[in-house]
């Protein structure tokens, strides 16, 4: 199981949960997972979030993840 | 240590060689939007609401149709109906549909075949309006009684009970936050207030049109993203994306501005309109302020505990942000998360909401939300420091986000380089400059998380062994450089042998637009790999010439060898010899790599300034300036500098003058820049640099994105200037000499 760490304001998706364990040995996985286990949170994951795994925000989602790992889905900023 | 003292090892990374596009832009050949023509050209001229919020009743074009020249009038009614979301907004920016929602919005367009026959058209346009009440301030907007600008906007995140104007909030954080004020020594807060500021490019938006009436079109116009501008424009004329062709100029400044449309689709569908004879349209220097993105305003509250010692033990803020009336423009994620990046403090609460006002939809605007955020942030810390008698570098020394702490937005960093800068600059000279009479010294950290977004880029060896690289990402501010020194040091080859092209949405795969400081890390990481791909080519094809396995050759100073004496004896094949026989040995040759490049490296900066205000007008004068900011690995230092001395000007224009005023009809009072106050050269000293290089592991050179994290200190280190050197705090921008004057005056120094 790994633990992803969502932002606050998901809290009232996840039944109050701000941390959830999900299955999966790839970060698509756990994505997948996520939106099954927690149906609410889908739209939100689909519209677009950033996945920060181990302090790098990481856009490959066939990367490979164990649990242990720290998982962060935080806000998609872009920039000027 | 500046780079020029480090010993890289590389051949040409960390060197100064000439700007490939120098020559063209001081020559008067670079092309922009404006200098784009084609052969039956029309211009376009807009017709703007000059109400904050009214009405659409009635709009007659029957004179301006009747005069000789003119050719086509469009409204709402020519473009395609049924948009949702984002596309909606953009479309209705575009062109106002019932409801004109700001000053300036645009109601009707006109194409006639010289400009100044478009403008009298546009005059003799008759629009017939009911005025509604409207609001432009933040926090008059969502007060009880607000005129609500857009009912049912406001997604499920808003708490019951706010104003419908209120269409977002966001809240995250962690630690206990009432032990953590309970230990500090001291707790303070405050609010803080920011106007909107413009991105002040140089260039106006300009584009140039044409579309038949099989619904294939062109675009020439100068923009940070050609795919956004394809993207964008097909949704809102309903026309598939894979039927615009879009070139980008060369581009006089973006700063975020240039990200999105404002009027392009104008001209595409006033060009379908007149027959598809092509259709430029320019905006003025007065319309760009009214009708494009500035960033947002702002209205924020911070609350901060410290101990005696300086360890912050809780920080708290909740901000309000302005947008314009579209949602999603202001910037409140990235807010939040810049707010105390900086630091590594136990307890933590943020929390904010976007609100919509009858002002234009705001746009990105160089780390959107991050100077905003540190203005209330970094001058709250300030102002503690003070208060405890701490010295402010020392002071964040204490609470700085390190490699591995954890982030106020959650991960962990990965290798950063706050400390660093932080202790350079506390080591500069300037530091420790003496100060005299009504002069004051100001200090500011600053963050951006930058980005990588969407990249493909393909390189091609050419038959002399020069190389063409075609990128997606508009130059801006140096990448065309930077990614040629990329290039021709992991080729082995002269800089001068490499040529970077920006090219138009047929050549490459879709690519983001230069934005979030991504083009020298993004586009250039992508570089590196279509050359390693390009030279895996040439190794096979001298493999072959010399009858050895590819795994036997080994690419260096331009040439293929043999790697090592069992490869055989072979004298080496430059990339020229192998370039030269590229037809008879396979064809030709390329490299190309398209990714969402991960490893991108956070940029953090320290500045510090100097100034004199003079107590009887209460103007404001910079003594001295530094940028202190990690690039990772500077590739062009000149350029980077450029960067840093830009941001910094651009922030201290934000703290010391600029602002959008408006009258209490809601019309924009100063949409020209002689009302609207820029620095120019001569009201700053030089601005000093320093780049910190702490190399980012997550590119092949170490690069960090270096374009926004510089306007970020500005706005609080100025404020920290001033109060050191009147006594006063101001909490609000800009400080323009009026404001100061009333503040000493309030103080009783006056």
């Amino acid at each position: 199981m790994v633990e992803v760490n969502l932002w606050s304001g998901l809290r009232r998706l996840t039944d109050g949960a701000q941390v959830v364990s999900v299955e999966g040995t790839t970060l698509r996985e756990v994505l997948r997972n996520l939106a099954v286990t927690h149906p609410a949170l889908e739209p939100t994951l689909k519209s677009g979030v950033s996945v920060s795994l181990n302090g790098v925000i990481e856009t490959n989602l066939s990367t490979p993840i164990s649990a242990g790992d720290e998982v962060y889905l935080i806000h998609r900023v872009k920039g000027g | 240590m500046a780079k020029d003292e480090l010993k890289t090892g590389y051949r040409l990374i960390g060197t100064r060689p000439d700007r490939p596009d120098g020559l063209d832009k001081v020559t008067g050949r670079a092309r922009y939007g404006a200098d784009i023509t084609a052969p039956g050209m029309l211009h376009a001229a807009v017709v703007r609401s000059p109400h904050a919020h009214a009405r659409i009743i009635k709009i007659d074009a029957s004179k301006a149709l009747a005069l000789p020249g003119v050719k086509a009038v469009i409204t709402r009614a020519d473009f395609p109906t049924g948009l949702t979301g984002e596309d909606w907004n953009l479309q209705e920016n575009t062109m106002a549909g019932d409801v004109a929602l700001y000053d300036g919005h645009a109601v009707a367009a006109v194409a006639a075949t010289t400009k100044l026959l478009a403008q009298d058209a546009a005059l003799l346009i008759e629009v017939e309006y009911e005025i509604l009440p409207h609001v432009t301030d933040v926090d008059a907007a969502m007060a009880p009684g607000a005129p609500a600008i857009r009912p049912g906007s406001a997604d499920p995140s808003v708490p019951e009970g706010m104003h419908p104007n209120v269409i977002r909030y966001i809240d995250f954080g962690h630690g206990d936050l009432a032990a953590g004020f309970a230990a500090a020594d001291l707790v303070r807060e405050a609010t803080y207030k920011t106007e909107a500021t413009h991105q002040g490019y140089i260039e106006p938006h300009a584009c140039l049109g044409q579309m038949g009436a099989d619904g294939r079109g062109e675009m020439w116009v100068c923009t940070q993203g050609q795919w956004y501008i394809r993207r964008m424009s097909a949704a809102v004329l309903g026309i598939e994306a894979a039927n615009l062709r879009v070139t980008p100029s060369e581009i006089g400044g973006g700063f975020g501005g240039k990200t999105t449309i404002f009027m392009e689709p104008l001209s595409l569908a006033l060009s379908k309109k007149a027959g598809g004879r092509p259709v430029k349209l320019v905006m003025s220097r007065s319309e760009v302020f009214r009708a494009t993105g500035p960033t947002a305003s702002t209205s924020m509250d911070v609350k901060i505990g410290m101990k005696k010692d300086g360890t912050i033990t809780a920080g708290q803020v909740y901000f309000r942000m302005q947008g314009g009336a579209f949602p999603g423009m202001s910037p409140i994620s990235e807010a939040l998360q810049c707010a105390f990046a900086c630091y590594d403090v136990p307890a933590l609460k943020h929390e904010a909401v976007e609100v919509l006002a009858n002002r234009p939809k705001a746009a990105a605007y160089r780390a959107p939300g991050s100077p905003m955020a540190a203005f209330a942030v970094e001058s709250m810390v300030d102002e503690l420091c003070r208060e405890l008698g701490l010295d402010p570098i020392a002071t964040r020394l204490k609470n700085a986000a390190r490699n591995g702490s954890k982030s106020s937005f959650g991960p962990s960093y990965n290798q950063i380089g706050l400390v660093e800068s932080l202790e350079a600059a506390r080591a500069h000279p300037n530091y420790a400059a003496p100060l005299g009479p009504n002069q004051g010294r100001g200090v500011a950290s600053g963050f951006w998380m930058n980005h990588g977004g969407e990249t493909s880029v393909s390189l091609a060896i050419g038959e002399d062994g020069t190389v063409g690289v075609m990128v997606g990402t508009p130059d801006v501010g140096g990448s065309r450089a930077s990614l040629a020194l990329m290039t021709a040091e992991t080729l082995g080859i002269p800089y001068e042998n490499v040529r970077v092209n920006i090219v138009e949405t047929g050549a490459l795969g879709v690519n983001e637009p230069t934005h979030g400081s991504r083009a020298t890390f993004a586009s250039g990481k992508a570089a590196v790999e279509a050359a390693r791909q390009a030279i895996g080519e040439m190794c096979r094809r001298a493999a072959a010439e010399w009858g050895i396995d590819a795994d036997a050759v080994e690419w260096k100073d331009g040439a293929a060898h043999p790697a090592g004496p069992n490869a055989g004896k072979f004298p080496p094949l430059t990339i020229a010899e192998i370039g030269a026989s590229m037809g008879s040995t396979g064809g030709p040759i390329s490299g190309h790599h398209e990714s969402v490049p991960g490893g991108v490296g956070a940029s953090f900066g320290a500045h510090v300034v100097d100034v004199e205000v003079d107590p009887e007008t209460g103007r404001t004068t910079v003594l001295r300036y530094l940028v202190v900011q990690d690039a990772g690995r500077a590739i062009h230092p000149a350029y980077v500098e450029g960067q840093y001395q830009g941001g910094a000007v651009q922030g201290i224009g934000w703290a010391l003058n600029e602002e959008y005023v408006y009258g209490t009809d809601g019309r924009l009072q100063n949409s020209i820049f002689l009302d609207y106050r820029v620095p120019v050269a001569s009201d700053l000293p030089m601005i000093d640099t320093v780049i910190v290089e702490v190399p980012n592991p997550g590119h092949p050179y170490g690069v960090r994105g270096v374009g926004e994290t510089g306007i970020t200190p500005p706005l609080p280190a100025m404020a920290s200037a001033i109060a050191a050197a009147t006594g006063a705090r101001l909490r609000s921008l800009p400080m323009s000499p009026p404001k100061v004057l009333a503040a000493i005056r309030a103080k009783g120094r006056g």
